[in-house]
């Protein structure tokens, strides 16, 4: 097995995890209570990963921060070298291309949670950041876990992307399934084999920690 | 000049009414404000927009010498900048927080051990100190009933306001709380709103009233007045009971009670103390009118009295008696052919036992 290959995703995929939890947090705060007409048109944007070709997000995702983009242009001059086919570079994309994955879970759990409490709350005098971090917060724990969880087990297995955009350098953007697909390539059945068996054995076991965790039976199982 | 606070606001509901309120009320001495209609009246659309929950397209809100709103000068203060007191219907409690979680809520800026006297001090104005640690969903609906009102005035609010705060009791804990709520809101001296469409509540905890149908205020006055006098029939048909007269138990036996008012003596099904002060209330339905002076009767109360007026309600008829007090009787227009009940007609009327309904009285330090 690549063991640097794996170090190198799960190092994307935690990266990737805590940027969205920052990140989407407000992004889901106003997709659950923004009373806008053309709402619609922001959750259409957020969602589109989940449709999108990875092919055709990773390109236009190329382009953007190529070095011929005003985005690419100043982050050249500002550390020396440009984003494509860098870690920095993959961790944009791969943000982007999970990001319905955390906001969706995180919206849902906002909309879950009582209006009539935000509104006492508001009437006690708290303000509405302190709201969120004392009273929405709390009570959407379980949705932030999952999106979370999601959003890493996404970028775990993120395939198109990482080609388009991260390349295939050792030690820096060549990930898990890259190497896979490079084994396969070789003829080398035997160590596809167990790379992939690793890959599902963790997969597998991050959703079952997610179903585990929103099962509601759990809470009337009596306590010892 | 005393302080007051000043409602005039309109908020329309596409494809219902207008809801339109214009009303003051005195906030110095502090009043009880009974906001009183049936449900879906609007007058919950009111407290909310008296919260900064609801926008009005129009109208302004002062209280006392701040403007709350002006949407003509563009002044919207948001609920925190308002510093209410508010219990909802359902209570909304924070269900991740203990009782004392729960009150301590709104108090984050007062310094630590500050916190915890208010705390302190307010669980033990409601008597509910050993329930500090307990979560809400342990807690009965007569306990959460009241960690809602600890909630609403331990940050000590400038206005109270109080959504059917007993709606969601059953009826025997309800006429105990009610008693309860009324101390609370006198030792408190805080300016209350109340929304219920309950006369008792009305009676028992209001200084002023107003009566809400349709969206619009319809009248506004003492309760025992508006009880008595409704402006017109929509108000009559709203508030439902037609006579609420003060009295006093004089006699209380065996679940009956000995009740006089102005000298004339009514028995009630009632548990008050004798010496307690009461309103004595009659459904205008409940009375049955006969002319001159039959024998027996189930009724325990029969009460010779004059008509003094006849007025039409559309389908029924208003009586107006003196029997020593003014009585509303309503009957068909059938009954008062039969009867011949014209102005001056001798009549007696019966009212069982179990129709005139006691609500122990407000100590009426103030009224506006």
């Amino acid at each position: 097995m690549n063991w640097l290959a794996i170090s190198v995703t799960f190092k994307l995929a935690m990266l990737t995890a805590c940027a969205l939890v920052v990140l989407g947090l407000p992004i889901a705060y106003w997709v659950a209570f923004s009373r806008w007409r053309w709402k619609f048109l922001i959750e259409s944007v957020v969602a589109l990963p989940l449709v999108l070709p990875p092919t055709v997000l990773g390109f236009y995702i190329l382009v953007a921060i190529g070095p011929h983009s005003p985005l690419g242009q100043f982050y050249t001059n500002l550390v020396g070298h440009a984003l494509p086919f860098t870690f920095e570079g993959l961790l944009i994309a791969s943000v982007l291309y999970s990001l319905p994955f955390a906001v969706q879970p995180f919206a849902a759990a906002f909309e879950q949670v009582d209006r009539r409490l935000i509104e006492a709350a508001w009437t006690l005098g708290v303000s509405r950041v302190g709201t969120f971090f004392k009273l929405i917060l709390p009570l959407s724990v379980a949705g932030i876990v999952t999106g979370f969880v999601l959003s890493f087990a996404h970028t775990l297995g993120e395939f198109g992307v990482v080609l388009m955009v991260g390349g295939n350098i050792e030690g820096v953007t060549r990930t898990v399934s890259i190497d896979i697909y490079d084994e396969v390539q070789a003829l080398n059945y035997a160590g596809a084999a167990k790379t992939a068996l690793f890959l599902l054995a963790v997969s597998y076991l991050i959703l079952l920690s997610v179903y585990a965790m929103n099962r509601k039976v759990w809470t009337v199982w009596p306590q010892r | 000049m005393a302080a007051e606070m000043i409602v005039d606001i309109a908020k329309s509901f596409p494809g219902r009414f207008t809801v339109q309120a214009c009303f003051s009320v005195s906030v110095q001495p502090p009043t009880v404000l009974i906001l009183f209609g049936p449900s879906g009246s609007g007058k919950t659309t009111i407290l909310r927009c008296l919260a900064g929950l609801e926008w009005p397209e129009r109208g302004r809100i002062q209280f006392g010498s701040d403007i709350w709103l002006d949407m003509q000068a563009g002044i919207r203060r948001s609920p925190q900048e308002r510093r209410l007191g508010c219990m909802f219907q359902d209570y909304a409690l924070f269900p991740t927080r203990t009782v004392a979680g729960n009150v301590a809520f709104g108090l984050s800026d007062l310094p630590a051990d500050m916190q915890a006297c208010r705390v302190a001090e307010t669980l033990a104005l409601l008597q509910i100190e050993s329930l500090k640690e307990v979560k809400p969903t342990q807690l009965s609906g007569g306990q959460q009933q009241r960690v809602a009102l600890a909630r609403a005035i331990a940050r000590h609010p400038t206005l109270l306001l109080l959504d059917e705060p007993l709606s969601a009791l059953d009826a025997p804990l309800r006429a105990r709380v009610r008693g309860e709520l009324r101390h609370v809101l006198k030792q408190l001296a805080v300016p209350s709103i109340v929304v219920t469409h309950d006369w008792a509540e009305a009676l028992a905890l209001g200084d002023r009233m107003a009566v809400v149908g349709n969206g619009r205020i319809l009248q506004v006055g003492v309760p025992q007045d508006v009880f008595n006098r409704p402006a017109d029939t929509d108000v009559a048909r709203i508030v439902g009971i037609e006579t609420a007269l003060a009295g006093r138990v004089v006699e209380s036996s065996e679940g009956l009670a000995t009740v006089e008012v102005r000298g004339v003596a009514l028995h009630a099904l009632a548990v008050e103390g004798v010496g307690a002060d009461v309103f004595v209330c009659i459904r205008a339905e409940d009375i049955v009118l006969e002319k001159g002076e039959t024998g027996a009767t189930s009724a325990r109360n029969r009460l010779q009295g004059r008509v003094t007026d006849v007025s039409s309600m559309g389908a029924l008829m208003k009586i107006s008696l003196d029997c020593g007090f003014p009585l509303a009787a309503v009957v068909t227009r059938s009954a008062v052919e039969d009867l011949q009940l014209g102005a001056g007609t001798p009549v007696a009327a019966s009212i069982k036992a179990g129709a005139v309904h006691l609500v122990p009285r407000r100590d009426t330090a103030v009224t506006a």
